[in-house]
C-alpha cells in the first residue's frame, strides 16, 4: 500500500442516552462506532460497505471533524486532528471534504449553483481571490460535466445526476487531497449511477485524490474500491483487497453479505447458495458480548460470547501465502466462495 | 378476446396523463402487460417510465385530478375494472387484488396498532367481529414469521423494524388471499439481508397461493432473481418484453442492453462502467418518434420521427412471446 495519508485508530463514537428533565443522568450510551481501525493510502480508493446502523455514516462524520470521536485518533499525514480547533482545524478541513448521499437535500434552494459552489472560497478565501472566483466555479461546472453557463441557476432546475455532480464540484473546490463520499450514488437511478461512478473515477487520477467510500451497495463499491472493509454494528469485521474481500471472504458475516446481493443472471438462481440470516441487527445501545454478529451466525459457540475477536489475520490462514490470508474478525474464519 | 380470457389481469393501450400548473405531463402511454395465476411479472423502469402510476390505475388509486385515465382497458377475471363504480372497485382491491408499498413506515396508519390494521380487513371485507379479527391477524403474522406474533400483535408501526414492517405489509396484502399481488418496490427500502428474507417469504407465499405477482423495481438483480417475464419501461411506454432468461442473455432494445451494460457487477471488476448519455425525458415534452432516441447510439432518422410499434421479436430457439419496440430490433440482438 502507498505511504498512508490518514491512519485512523480505535475510533469510538457513543451517544449518550439520559433519562430525566432537569438532572439529565446517563444511563447508558449508543455505542455507534466502538473500535474502528484502518489506513487509506495516497490516491488509494477504501470503500467501507455496511448495512444502516452500522455506524459507516458515523464514521464518515468524524473523519471531515463533524463529529468528534469520544475516543480514538485520525491521523492526517501524521497529525492527530480529533484535538484541533480554531485555525489548524480549518486548515485541515481544506483538505479533507465531503460529498453528501442526497443531492436534493444537501443543496441549499435559495442559493444559485454558483454560490454554493463558490461558498467554500468564503470560508478559505485564500484558495481564491474574490475577482477570480466566478471563472474557478465555471472551470469547476466543466470538470464535472455541466455546462459552465449553468451557473445562475437553482438547484431545483436540475435532476438529480446533476445535482450530485454539483455536490461533487463543491467538494472539490478547494483542492482537498481526500474525499469522504458517504452514499454518493444511492439516490440516483441506475443510467445516471454509471455516470457518476465514471465521473468519480476520472476525477480520482486528474485530481490526484484519495476517496473514502462508503456506501450499502456491494456492488458499486467493489467497482469503485482498491481496499474494502466491512462494518457490522459499530466495527470493521473484515478488511483486505477487493478480491480478497469478494473472492475470499472467511467472515461469515461477510459471505452471508454477499451471498444476499441479488446478481442480474437469471441462470445463477438455480445454482447460486444463499445464505439466509435469520433476525435483526441487534441495538446497539446494547450489542451482544464478545462478538457481536454472534446472534445471528450459524457458526457461534460459546466462545464467540466471552472473546472479542480481534481484526487480524486468522490463526488458521497465517503464515499462508495467498487471499485468504487477510484481516478478519472471527474466531471460526473459513474461506467460502459466495460470488458466482 | 377467447385466448385472452384466461389472464388474470390485462392491460390494454393504457394512457394516464397529469394535469398541472406547467402542462401536461404524459405519464403512461399506451401501455399493455398481462399476468397469469402463478406469474411474476417484473416491471422494470427508472424514476418517471411510469412504472408506479400504470399499477396505481389498475389498484384504482391514482390521484384524480391531477391524474385522468384517458383511454385503454384493465381487466381483471375479464371484467374492465374501468367501467365499474367505485363501490364495486373497493370490492375488489384487498379481496381480488392488494398492493405491497415501498415504504412500510409511511403506509402505516402510526397511530394504530399493527393488529387493529390488519384486523380491519377481515372486519370490513368479511363481517367479522373485532375478537375474531383479531385471531386471524395473529396467525397472519406467525404466517409472515414475525416472532412472538400473539405479543407483537397490540404493537404499534414504530416499534418494528425495517423489514419485520415489510412483513407485516405483505400479511395485510395476503389477508384476504387476493389472486393478484401488485408490489412496487417492496425491498428497496430495505438491507440487503433482510432483502433476501422478504423477496424469499413473498415468492414460497405467491407459490403457496398461486397469485399473481406484479413486481415494480429498477433493481436488475432482484428481477433476475424472482421474475419469469419482465416488461422494460421507458416515458410510459413498454420498450421491451421477455422472458426473463433471452433479455439478460440478449437484450432487443438499446434501453434495456444500456441498462445491463450499466449496472457494476460483484463477480466482476470491471473497468469504466457504460453510461447511457443524457437524462430521462419531461414528460410534458416527450420528444417526437422513439422517446429514447436522443440518449440512443443506434438512433437513425427514422426515429426522430416514427414511434416504433411493440414489434414481435422472433429468432431460432425463441419459445415464449417476445416483443420490442425498437426500429432496430435485429440489430440490437446481434450486439
Amino acid at each position: 500500500m502507498a505511504e498512508p495519508i490518514l491512519e485512523v485508530r480505535g475510533l469510538v463514537k457513543h451517544y449518550p442516552l439520559t433519562q430525566g428533565i432537569l438532572i439529565k443522568r446517563q444511563i447508558g450510551a449508543v455505542k455507534a462506532v466502538d473500535g474502528v481501525d484502518f489506513d487509506l493510502g495516497t490516491g488509494e480508493t477504501l470503500g467501507i460497505v455496511g448495512e444502516s446502523g452500522c455506524g459507516k455514516s458515523t464514521v464518515a462524520k468524524m473523519l471531515v471533524n463533524l463529529e468528534r470521536p469520544t475516543a480514538g485518533v485520525i491521523r492526517y499525514k501524521g497529525e492527530d486532528i480529533t484535538r484541533l480547533s480554531g485555525r489548524a482545524l480549518k486548515a485541515v478541513r481544506r483538505n479533507i471534504q465531503m460529498v453528501f448521499q442526497d443531492p436534493y437535500t444537501s443543496l441549499n434552494p435559495r442559493m444559485t449553483v454558483g454560490d454554493i459552489i463558490g461558498e467554500p472560497y468564503e470560508i478559505h478565501p485564500e484558495v481564491a481571490p474574490k475577482g477570480d472566483r466566478r471563472r474557478k466555479v465555471q472551470d469547476l461546472l466543466d470538470v464535472v460535466g455541466l455546462n459552465p453557463e449553468y451557473i445562475n441557476r437553482y438547484p431545483h432546475q436540475f435532476s438529480g445526476g446533476q445535482r450530485q455532480r454539483i455536490g461533487i464540484a463543491r467538494g472539490l473546490a478547494l483542492r482537498p487531497e481526500i474525499i469522504v463520499a458517504d452514499e454518493p450514488v444511492s439516490a440516483l437511478d441506475v443510467s445516471v449511477q454509471a455516470q457518476v461512478v465514471n465521473l468519480l473515477d476520472k476525477l480520482q487520477s486528474e485530481f490526484e485524490l484519495s476517496y473514502v467510500f462508503i456506501a450499502h451497495d456491494l456492488s458499486i463499491v467493489r467497482h469503485i474500491s482498491d481496499r474494502v472493509g466491512v462494518m457490522y454494528l459499530g466495527r470493521i469485521v473484515e478488511t483486505g483487497t477487493d478480491a480478497e474481500i469478494y473472492e475470499h471472504p472467511t467472515h461469515p458475516y461477510t459471505q452471508a453479505l454477499l451471498s444476499a446481493v441479488p446478481v442480474p443472471d437469471p441462470t445463477a438462481r438455480e445454482h447460486r447458495e444463499r445464505i439466509i440470516l435469520s433476525g435483526d441487527v441487534p441495538s446497539p445501545a446494547n450489542p451482544p458480548s464478545g462478538c457481536r454478529f454472534r446472534t445471528r451466525c450459524w457458526k457461534a459457540q460459546e466462545r464467540c460470547a466471552l472473546e472479542v475477536p480481534e481484526l487480524a489475520v486468522p490463526a488458521e490462514f497465517r503464515g499462508v501465502e495467498g487471499p485468504a490470508a487477510h484481516d478478519s474478525a472471527c474466531h471460526f474464519a473459513e474461506e467460502k466462495h459466495v460470488v458466482p | 378476446m377467447a385466448n385472452t380470457a384466461s389472464k388474470l389481469l390485462e392491460v390494454r393501450d393504457l394512457h394516464v396523463e397529469f394535469r398541472t400548473r406547467d402542462g401536461v405531463a404524459k405519464a403512461v402511454n399506451g401501455v399493455d402487460y398481462g399476468v397469469d395465476a402463478g406469474e411474476t411479472l417484473a416491471v422494470l423502469g427508472e424514476s418517471g417510465s411510469g412504472k408506479s402510476v400504470t399499477a396505481q390505475a389498475i389498484m384504482g388509486i391514482l390521484d384524480i385530478p391531477p391524474g385522468r385515465i384517458t383511454s385503454g382497458e384493465i381487466l381483471f377475471q375479464g371484467q374492465d375494472l374501468l367501467k365499474l363504480k367505485e363501490d364495486e372497485r373497493r370490492k375488489i382491491r384487498g379481496a381480488g387484488m392488494a398492493m405491497i408499498f415501498q415504504d412500510a413506515l409511511s403506509s402505516l396508519n402510526p397511530v394504530l396498532s399493527v393488529g387493529d390494521q390488519l384486523g380491519e380487513m377481515f372486519v370490513v371485507h368479511r363481517g367479522m367481529s373485532r375478537k375474531d379479527a383479531r385471531a386471524k391477524s395473529v396467525e397472519l403474522m406467525d404466517r409472515v414469521r414475525i416472532p412472538a406474533a400473539k405479543e407483537r400483535v397490540t404493537q404499534y408501526p414504530h416499534q418494528f423494524s425495517g423489514g419485520m414492517r415489510q412483513r407485516i405489509m405483505i400479511a395485510m396484502a395476503m389477508a384476504l388471499e387476493p389472486s393478484l399481488i401488485i408490489a412496487d418496490e417492496p425491498t428497496t427500502a430495505l438491507d440487503v439481508t433482510v432483502q433476501a428474507q422478504v423477496m424469499d417469504l413473498l415468492a414460497e407465499l405467491q407459490r403457496e397461493l398461486n397469485m399473481g405477482l406484479i413486481l415494480i423495481t429498477h433493481d436488475l438483480g432482484v428481477v433476475a432473481d424472482v421474475a419469469d417475464t419482465i416488461a422494460v419501461m421507458y416515458a410510459g411506454r413498454i420498450v421491451e418484453k421477455a422472458p426473463v432468461h433471452e433479455i439478460y442473455k440478449a437484450p432487443a432494445h438499446p434501453y434495456t442492453k444500456g441498462l445491463l451494460e450499466s449496472i457494476p457487477r460483484l463477480d466482476q471488476k470491471g473497468q469504466d462502467l457504460f453510461a447511457i448519455k443524457g437524462l430521462p425525458p419531461n414528460l410534458m415534452n416527450i420528444p417526437p418518434g422513439c422517446a429514447f432516441n436522443p440518449r440512443c447510439p443506434m438512433a437513425q432518422d427514422v426515429c426522430r420521427t416514427d414511434v416504433p410499434p411493440l414489434a414481435t421479436v422472433t429468432y431460432e430457439g425463441l419459445t415464449a412471446e417476445r416483443r420490442s419496440a425498437c426500429h432496430f430490433w435485429k440489430e440490437t440482438l446481434r450486439g
